[in-house]
């Protein structure tokens, strides 16, 4: 929440005339159309919190800003590991469109080490294939990247064509497994396009098959530093997960897995041996976390560094967590040490962007967490929502037994997940557990993006197009935060965009160094001169009126 | 990058070995050629029939090239819709860009989903028009049949500027003066200045897809939800009645099975002749497009252009010796590989590599035909070629130089020699949408370039800082 003293006058005002948003836009919607919308545009409680429609279709002809199940299950979550050959089994668009747009970055350990998403493998399926299916062709370019690149793991996703002929993916997956050996892992995911409301169902079925085919084959600690975790929904986009290793790092903590951001095939079959699982993208990515809590005995907690003060407290939640002086001193120490250039730089941009309101509608988690980045600049957050969040990443995870299964979420496979016979290992006894929810802990948590926004301010979800359009135009925000879809609609209407999916080639964002980039990229857009030059002099009406008087 | 050099393909292709997979393919799917051909008709609004994550590709990848909104409606098939068909859903998304964005037009593209389970859109469109036969202003609705297992992005251009003229253009009025000019995959900076030579000539043109300011924009004081500009569609309803076509391009559609180009199916239809000829670009194309229009206008070509085509040779002149002999790669699309085929090997440069991702069949021999004398018989064509293949094949070439879009600045980057970007896509790079290289001027624009990036990798391996080259 920003500081009182942030706030303007004008942003008060401007969060009250926020209520008649809703009314006047859903009035120009055909009626169903209407009905649907007007329960997805709630004002935000942070005490009182409405319920809010999401997760649902989004009506044909009304343009999203939503990709589909491929797209979350390929692109985003298995997408960045990089010694996976991911194979695309269908026609050539798919693998296309997501071959390093999202601009993961990874690092290989040397340089002979495998990295394979620099690549975009596809069946590149034809006509033939669709009416005599295209099973044969998978193995075959199975085969083709075996013997090509000798890969530990090798994963199969498919495109809307794929379950339609009945080509079964898992079939040819086991087939090629048997068939080749040597140790190899090959699985696939039915993450046809059309199965789901968004990505999000795509993040669900990457997370089964991380669950089923990955996690817990290698039971060997690593490392030598004693303090075990894993990030889970963290990407690697812009170098994110490079910042937060290099501050686990000098913080003496054990990273052990972070999904999927840089990540490796050993790094996830080795994910259970860690003692605390951070979930940074609760959409994305919760259901690893609550497998790998029954089956392993892991607690997880929900983090969220972005932002340099969300850095440290998740960097403290840690050092509550393992409760040991020695780590308590070391992170103290990093944080002010970090803290230092944080606080210079924020100081000499403060003044420029006090007062100054962002709009937020990007991600799962996204949408929450960069307000901790805006509130670190004193501007306001006045409208945000997700593109394929859920009711309990607005309204916090106690809703979840609340909401209604519909066909679309019923198409996801829900694992059922017991205590694994030998692993199970709780890392905490249930009295240290108590005493340290006592102490202020939350495990199993997640508030949701509600309870943070200012009282008033507009939280819709699956944002259209035209409903953007209207939000821009009525309240003028300094800088809105989508996508590329976005950015020249928004721009066009003279407000500078900024690009949370990609950072428009910006960024890292996250950790310490991560705030410092985002405060110099915000106060750079906002304070742009070019926003004052859209206009001809020959255009504005002053200049029209004005005239010599003699 | 730490790829795993020892594992990598070697010598694959080369040495005459296929392979079933694509690995770094260099085509994209028919739809998105269709989204952006559509968005060259005035007041347009594109639809794909299918899952929404296609269009969600696609507009991203295309607004990332033109940075530009590029609106594309779906029909957001669920599972529920594979089964039981789409009618709902078509019906729904065509009600609702009616009531939000009041088009003149809705063009609908398929996509392998909707193809799959056999969705006969031209029935749905029928049916809609039927249900709503009372209403006065429907909008025209376009369809094109754009699989994306058949083809690649450039033949679903094609396919979409076909269906266009297929249901716009009509024989009703007498027939005039005028001309059709099929412009082809190019930048809409490339389009305006064709629009600019056409009225020079005097020629009352129908330059059909123009989306010259529907994919580049000024900046706008209110937002508009279609953006002004395009094709108008009262002008492709007249390209019927014109005096004839030209087609700029060699292969267009023609590889696909049972693909007829707009040009074509005016000839067959109205009689109106098709003329084929190459994208101008270098001294000969455009010789032979200027020679072309001044025919058919029977008007003297301007002495702009003369100046133009005077000044081109001069600096072929002037910076012939910075690029005589030098090898080139040239991909991308298969027509524009032709053109720069054409001009390339006319200033001096060796093009010892030609690739497409097309699977026409025809590359080969029109580049032979196309190039004539200045064929290179050493000369690899990669025909359905991916990255992958090419870059086997450079490794043996050390080719100078490559010329085509930013998907290939991989392999520059890994062989340590300079990308010339031109054509689509341009991600890595501002300005996509003002490329050139069309006409004398556009020539000259591209000549300067290749010569400038070749002088500027020679100043950059050199130990020595010249400063004069």
């Amino acid at each position: 929440m920003v500081y009182e003293s942030d706030k303007t006058k004008e942003t008060e005002t401007l969060i009250a005339e926020l209520k008649g948003f809703k009314e006047e836009v859903i009035t120009k919607y055909p009626n169903k159309v209407a009905k649907k919308r007007a329960k997805s545009i709630v004002l935000s409680d942070p005490v009182d919190t409405p319920q809010i429609q999401a997760n649902v279709r989004t009506i044909p002809g009304i343009i999203t800003q939503r990709g589909c199940t491929y797209a979350g299950c390929k692109g985003v979550v298995l997408g960045p590991t990089r010694d996976i050959v991911n194979i695309t089994h269908g026609p050539i668009g798919c693998g296309f469109y997501s071959w390093l747009t999202r601009r993961n970055q990874t690092k290989p350990e040397d340089e002979n080490a495998a990295n394979f998403i620099t690549y975009c493998f596809s069946t590149d399926m034809q006509d033939s294939n669709i009416v005599f299916g295209g099973e044969e062709k998978l193995k075959q370019a199975i085969r083709e990247a075996y013997e090509l690149f000798h890969p530990k793991a090798i994963a199969i996703f498919s495109t809307c064509p794929v379950g339609l002929i009945g080509d079964d993916v898992h079939r040819v997956a086991r087939h090629m497994k048997e068939e080749i050996g040597n140790g190899i892992n090959i699985f696939g995911f039915s993450c046809e396009g059309y199965r789901g409301v968004s990505q999000s169902a795509g993040h669900h079925i990457a997370n089964n098959g991380l669950f089923k085919n990955l996690i817990g084959r290698d039971d060997e600690k690593k490392g030598s530093l004693k303090y075990r975790v894993n990030l889970l929904g963290e990407y690697n986009i812009g170098g994110d997960a490079f910042e937060l290793e290099r501050v686990f790092e000098k913080c003496g903590i054990n990273l052990v897995s972070t999904f999927s951001g840089d990540s490796t095939v050993q790094k996830f079959e080795n994910a259970h041996t860690a003692d605390l699982n951070m979930v940074m993208c609760h959409r994305s990515i919760n259901y690893v976390a609550e497998m790998m809590e029954t089956a392993f005995g892991i607690p997880w907690i929900k983090v969220q560094p972005i932002g340099a003060n969300s850095t440290a407290k998740m960097l403290r939640k840690i050092t509550q967590y393992f409760e040991e002086q020695e780590l308590i001193d070391r992170v103290e120490e990093v944080i002010a040490e970090e803290m230092k250039e944080v606080e210079t730089v924020r100081a000499a941009i403060y003044p420029k962007t006090r007062g100054k309101k962002a709009m937020l509608f990007v991600g799962g988690s996204r949408a929450h967490h960069y307000q901790d980045l805006f509130e670190e600049l004193g501007m306001t957050t006045l409208a945000a929502g997700y593109e394929f969040g859920h009711r309990d990443d607005y309204e916090g995870r106690h809703v979840i037994p609340t909401i209604q299964i519909d066909a679309d979420s019923r198409n996801i496979e829900e694992l059922t997940v017991t205590k694994d016979e030998t692993r199970y290992n709780p890392r905490k006894t249930e009295e240290e557990m108590k005493k340290l929810e006592a102490e202020g802990m939350e495990f199993n948590e997640y508030h949701g993006l509600m309870k943070q926004l200012e009282k008033g301010a507009l939280v819709i979800d699956d944002l259209s197009h035209y409903e953007m359009e209207k939000l821009i135009e009525k309240y003028k925000p300094d800088v809105f935060c989508a996508g590329v879809k976005e950015k020249y609609v928004v721009q066009k209407m003279g407000i500078p965009l900024k690009q949370l999916h990609n950072y428009d080639s910006g960024g890292p964002y996250a950790g310490f160094k991560g705030a410092v980039n985002f405060y110099k990229d915000i106060e750079q857009m906002v304070c742009a001169s070019i926003w004052q030059d859209l206009k001809a002099p020959w255009e504005s009406e002053e200049y029209i009126e004005a005239q010599f008087v003699y | 990058m730490g790829t795993n050099t020892t594992n990598r393909i070697t010598g694959g292709v080369a040495a005459g070995k296929s392979y079933s997979s694509s690995c770094n393919a260099c085509k994209q799917c028919a739809p998105l050629g269709a989204c952006v051909a559509f968005k060259g008709i005035e007041g347009v609004l594109p639809m794909l029939h299918g899952s929404q994550g296609c269009a969600t590709y696609i507009r991203r990848y295309l607004i990332s090239h033109f940075r530009e909104p590029v609106d594309i409606a779906s029909s957001n098939f669920s599972e529920e819709t594979t089964i039981f068909g789409g009618n709902k859903n078509f019906n729904a998304g065509i009600d609702n860009i009616i009531s939000q964005y009041h088009p003149k037009v809705i063009a609908i593209a398929s996509t392998c989903l909707s193809e799959t389970i056999g969705e006969d859109v031209q029935r749905l469109i029928n049916e809609y028009k039927s249900i709503h036969s009372d209403e006065k202003n429907l909008p025209e609705m376009i369809y094109a049949s754009t699989p994306s297992y058949a083809g690649t992005h450039y033949e679903g251009f094609h396919q979409a500027v076909f269906a266009t003229v297929k249901a716009l253009a009509g024989a009703q009025g007498e027939p005039g003066r005028h001309i059709n000019l099929f412009a082809n995959f190019i930048s809409p900076e490339d389009i305006r200045h064709l629009k600019e030579i056409s009225s020079d000539f005097g020629l009352d043109t129908v330059i059909f897809p123009d989306y010259s300011d529907t994919l580049d924009g000024t900046s706008w004081e209110k937002y508009r939800r279609i953006p002004d500009g395009g094709t108008k569609p009262e002008d492709i309803r007249r390209t019927g009645l014109a005096l004839m076509s030209l087609e700029l391009g060699y292969i267009l559609n023609s590889g696909g099975k049972n693909r007829v180009s707009a040009g074509e199916f005016l000839e067959e239809h109205f009689d109106v002749i098709n003329r084929r000829i190459g994208l101008p670009v270098g001294i000969n194309e455009t010789d032979r497009f200027f020679n072309l229009l001044s025919d058919i206008s029977k008007n003297p070509i301007p002495e702009k252009y003369r100046k133009q085509r005077g000044r081109l040779v001069d600096l072929y002149i002037d910076g012939h010796k910075y690029v005589a002999n030098k090898q080139a790669v040239i991909y991308g699309e298969e027509d524009m590989v032709v053109a720069l085929a054409a001009f390339a090997a006319e200033i001096g440069l060796i093009p010892v590599l030609c690739a497409s991702g097309g699977e026409s069949g025809k590359l080969k021999n029109t580049l032979k035909s196309v190039l004539g004398d200045l064929y290179y018989e050493d000369m690899v064509v990669g025909q359905g070629f991916s990255f992958e293949q090419m870059e086997e094949i450079m490794q043996s070439l050390h080719p100078d130089l490559m010329i085509g879009n930013s998907k290939g600045y991989y392999i520059a980057r890994k062989m340590n020699i300079p990308l010339v970007r031109t054509g689509f896509p341009i991600h890595d790079r501002l300005g996509a949408q003002h490329s050139r290289c069309l006409g004398y001027e556009g020539s000259l624009i591209l000549f300067e370039e290749i010569v400038n990036t070749l002088l500027e990798d020679k100043q950059r391996q050199s130990s020595v800082g010249y400063k004069y080259m």
